[in-house]
């Protein structure tokens, strides 16, 4: 049910409102405005004039080599995390929604990494896999692994894959679990008796009834995966060694904040709210609609 | 066509028994109708036959083989849910052809058996659709002819008509009676409702809290029900009940309210001044014509005109609650006037007030006795 309230006058609503839009305005607006502008500028090397250079930043962009190759890691990047925590949240969830004692201490532990801030995960892992002193490291050692993702670009780049998928696994879980829960009991037992056994029943009647939440996950997971995995990779390697681990969002700061490329930086960043814009839409035009219907 | 046995089949949730022990056994062909109040157990006895639940106890044998632990895939039952339970992303046509091409039925054959199922039950039209585009009434169709086309041992019906409208549920009930005839699947079907138990079942099983009341045709239940449960459940409007005690050497009833009533079957082999319920269904209590004839005296509460007949509710002097039924229409009859009735010796049931058994003629051990029942008034004798 709808509750409304009437308020008399306009102060009132508008004071109320006023911190929300404050805290949009400085920190959404403001910056997404200033990218723009900059994004069409040129700044000198000491920062003391900038010139209007139309769209030369972003034609530099599309042009570079090492841009586009970051943008084919992005999207490998976000394909494993997506795959992988996907996967990962729906078998977790497959065996949470069996009935088992001690279930609700089971899914409240698979669902505490989202609890965790990305920078900290990070340096648990650093705890685990640090080249000199990590734990996991003298284990891999003892195979004969010659684990150090600081130097090797593979080794870093499938840690990050790695950590950002463990982190989004607990997200994928709760959806998974809900939409596992959905499904009526009475579907999954028309189809034993129907004569469907194990997978063969998970495969023909309850993955084709999550396609909803899969869809809505997918949408979710690549946006994550994009653009909210900057603290996390910038903890761990930084974008490197090298740019092995260098993302869209991570190229944004390096070029921007350590480099300096001040029109270079604002112009991926129009690239990448456009982006973000895109996939906003979709998820509203097909996400919205399925999940009500 | 198949045998089913049910031995001493009984499921507990922990310390809370929910069926205790039933015994059963289905014939070739025979359809068996459970009905009972909510929470009786019937549903629970049905999803052990599917193998949907592990019994606690018992065994359950088709064929007689033992498939007590068979997986439910392995049943070769088919279940007809009371929400249907269609795969909602599958037309009629998948629906009804996933169990046979899960057991690998070549494609041609597949399409044969569909298109005769739908065509005996008028879904020809609807193959392509999916679920939510059919009528309650189609969806349960499409639940039924999911059912027929994989052919199995046993049929089992979980309450298939509950979510159909009445008229519907009418014409339904009579189009499943006459497929399972013409098929001859021997069928196990739960219900809570009393008329489509009468009117489907070869026999009734009548459940009361977890135990098996009564097992005989309909009629038998109808007519012979073994105790106040059952004679109270079966018959709508539900029977009368009206406390007595044995007198006369065991030939008579002292009703409470004030008369005696001879038994037209024999003497009831128990002490005078046993307790009774003395039952009488109210379509068999008959309104006596002038305020002198020999009667109860019934002071009307209600009057509810059905048209071809009329419900009378009203009070016994002793202040028992009274129904009776009778033909045409209402007449004189209003609220707050005062009756006479009168009861057919013939007519009525006697139960022991305490164990609430049904008590028969002495010498009537076997239970095969046989009432008349005769609509004629039996002269009921004033105490």
């Amino acid at each position: 049910m709808e509750r409304r309230t009437l308020f008399a006058g306009w102060a009132l609503p508008a004071f109320l409102v006023l911190p929300q839009l404050a805290v949009t305005v400085l920190f959404f607006l403001v910056p997404a405005w200033r990218a723009f502008v900059e994004s069409v500028r040129s700044v000198n090397a000491f920062g003391l004039n900038a010139s209007f250079v139309g769209l030369a930043n972003f034609a530099d962009l599309l042009g570079s080599g090492p841009y586009r190759a970051t943008v084919l890691r992005t999207l490998v990047y976000c394909a494993a995390v997506t795959l992988l925590a996907m996967a990962g949240g729906l078998v977790l969830a497959v065996f949470a929604d069996r009935e088992i004692r001690g279930r609700a201490i089971y899914r409240a532990l698979l669902i505490l990494p989202y609890a965790i801030a990305p920078a900290i995960a990070s340096v648990i892992f650093v705890f685990l896999l640090q080249p000199e002193i990590g734990l996991l490291t003298h284990l891999f050692r003892s195979f004969g692994i010659d684990w150090n993702y600081v130097l090797n670009g593979r080794q870093a780049f499938a840690l990050v894959i790695l950590i950002g998928a463990w982190k989004q696994v607990s997200y994928n879980f709760i959806f998974y679990l809900a939409g596992l829960q959905s499904i009526p009991r009475a579907l999954t037992e028309a189809a034993a008796l129907d004569g469907a056994r194990g997978f063969t029943r998970f495969r023909t009647i309850v993955w084709p009834l999550l396609t909803p939440t899969t869809f809505f996950l997918v949408v979710v997971n690549v946006v994550y995966a994009a653009f909210d995995t900057f603290a996390l990779i910038f903890a761990l390697t930084g974008g490197g060694p090298g740019t092995a681990t260098e993302t869209l969002v991570v190229k944004v700061y390096r070029d921007g904040v350590i480099n300096l490329d001040l029109g270079g930086s604002a112009a991926q960043s129009v690239i990448l709210m456009a982006l973000i814009v895109g996939l906003t839409v979709l998820q509203f035009r097909y996400v919205g609609r399925r999940t009500v219907a | 066509m198949a045998r089913l046995e049910l031995i001493g089949l009984g499921k507990s949730f922990g310390a809370t028994a929910v069926l205790h022990a039933v015994d059963l056994v289905l014939d070739h062909g025979e359809m068996v109708v459970i009905v009972g109040a909510s929470g009786c157990g019937k549903s629970t006895l049905l999803r052990l036959v599917a193998g949907l639940e592990t019994p606690s106890t018992g065994r359950v044998r088709l064929d007689g083989a033992d498939i007590t632990g068979v997986d439910p895939s392995r049943r070769d039952i088919a279940m007809v849910f009371q929400n249907y339970a269609l795969y909602p992303h599958m037309s009629v046509f998948g629906n009804m052809a996933y169990g046979l091409k899960l057991r690998g039925l070549p494609r041609a054959e597949i399409a044969r058996r569909v298109d005769e199922a739908a065509a005996m039950l008028g879904l020809g039209e609807l193959l392509g659709r999916k679920p939510r585009q059919l009528s309650g009434g189609q969806r349960q169709r499409v639940a039924m002819g999911r059912a027929i086309v994989r052919e199995p041992k046993l049929f089992l019906f979980d309450e298939p008509l509950s979510n159909l409208d009445a008229k519907l549920r009418v014409q339904v009930r009579a189009d499943i009676r006459k497929l399972q005839r013409r098929l001859g699947v021997t069928s196990l079907y739960v219900t809570h409702d009393q008329v489509e138990a009468m009117t489907l079942a070869d026999r009734l099983v009548v459940m009361h809290q977890g135990r098996v009341a009564q097992i005989a045709t309909p009629t038998e239940v109808f007519e012979r029900p073994v105790n106040t449960y059952v004679a109270s459940f079966i018959g709508d409007p539900a029977m009368n009940f009206c406390p007595a005690r044995l007198a006369a050497g065991g030939t008579a009833a002292e009703l409470d309210a004030g008369v005696r009533i001879g038994f037209a079957d024999g003497r009831r082999d128990a002490p005078d001044g046993t307790r009774l319920l003395i039952g009488i269904r109210p379509q068999h209590a008959t309104l006596a014509p002038d305020a002198a004839a020999a009667g109860l005296d019934l002071a009307v509460e209600l009057v509810e005109p059905l048209g071809s007949e009329t419900l009378v509710h009203g009070r016994l002097r002793d202040g028992t609650a009274f129904a009776v039924r009778v033909t045409g229409g209402p007449g004189t009859m209003t609220d707050g006037t005062g009756l006479r009735i009168g009861l057919p010796r013939d007519a009525v049931h006697v139960f022991d007030a305490g164990s609430g058994r049904r008590l028969d003629p002495a010498g009537l051990a076997d239970g095969a006795g046989n009432q008349a029942r005769s609509r004629a008034a039996a002269p009921v004798a004033p105490a």
